[in-house]
């Protein structure tokens, strides 16, 4: 039985994270190969999360960890 | 979590400045420091407000830390303190915020349908570089309802592992799966189209080719 598309998509973040069972996968993986959009929607989802989870998107305020560690020392003193 | 957790350094650390060695709490928070300015910077969206709850979550912290009991990581209990920090803050309309408490605490429904595209299968990491790209990224999750925002940072941004992010915001682990999953959809379908355009170069990590 294939899989469809709906379907596919409720699992591409499972399927990202490796977390779905070797059955359900190799039917993605089947579903994948002939399906450009789904394809296309996982490349997406999966570039998404590599962008979001780079360092330089969210960076600590400049000067954060010293004035945190300048109020911190005020406490244990 | 850019940093791995440390029990046994943890561990060490805490019994010693409880012996009197205040001044090793400096190295024990430190590694915490990101994971707790953007779990509150997710639930207060303000730079300023965020900073200031991470210095009285540290505070908190150390003034607790006796309490610690090591049934939890470490940085566990760090970070339930920090989000009870930020709750409590929202609830006296202290953050400048627009969300409401049930918009942080309750599912919401709504429509997960990808963006359909074909054509964006490079990613531009040097592109990165270009502030304007890391202004939509982050303006997109900014936008996100507040419940899918806080999973995101916690599971994509601070790279925890779904049984500490359920334990840090009192959810289960399934309803991490089912919030992250909709957080990505969400911004799958908001960035795709508009990130096409970042493209150019031959960089890339998945889908080149295609």
């Amino acid at each position: 039985m294939r899989i469809d598309c709906n379907h596919v998509w409720d699992y591409i973040s499972a399927y990202i994270d490796g977390e779905v069972d070797a059955a359900l996968r190799s039917e993605i993986d089947r579903h994948l190969e002939t399906c450009e959009l789904c394809s296309a929607i996982l490349d997406s989802t999966r570039n998404v999360v590599v962008l979001v989870a780079d360092d330089r998107v969210f960076e600590l305020p400049a000067g954060f960890s010293e004035r945190l560690h300048a109020r911190l020392e005020r406490e244990l003193v | 979590m850019k940093t791995a957790p440390n029990p046994d350094f943890e561990a060490e650390c805490i019994r010693r400045i409880l012996q009197g060695e205040r001044h090793l709490f400096h190295d024990l928070i430190r590694p915490c420091e990101r994971s707790i300015y953007f779990l509150l910077f997710a639930l207060l969206r303000n730079e300023a407000d965020a900073e200031d709850a991470a210095q009285e979550t540290v505070i908190k912290v150390y003034r607790n830390l006796q309490n610690f009991r090591g049934d939890s990581q470490f940085r566990t209990w760090v970070l339930s303190i920090a989000r009870n920090e930020g709750l409590g803050r929202i609830r006296k309309g202290q953050a400048r915020r627009e969300d409401s408490l049930d918009a942080i605490t309750e599912e919401q429904g709504g429509d997960y349908t990808p963006a359909f595209l074909t054509s964006w299968r490079e990613v531009p990491t040097e592109a990165l570089e270009r502030k304007e790209l890391g202004e939509i990224l982050r303006k997109a999750i900014e936008g996100l309802p507040a419940i899918y925002r806080n999973v995101l940072m916690l599971r994509d941004i601070e790279e925890m592992d779904v049984k500490e992010t359920a334990a840090v915001l009192g959810i289960t682990e399934g309803s991490v799966k089912v919030r992250l999953h909709r957080a990505r959809a969400l911004l799958q379908r908001d960035l795709a189209p508009r990130l096409k355009g970042f493209a150019p170069k031959r960089a890339k990590l998945f889908g080149w080719g295609a």
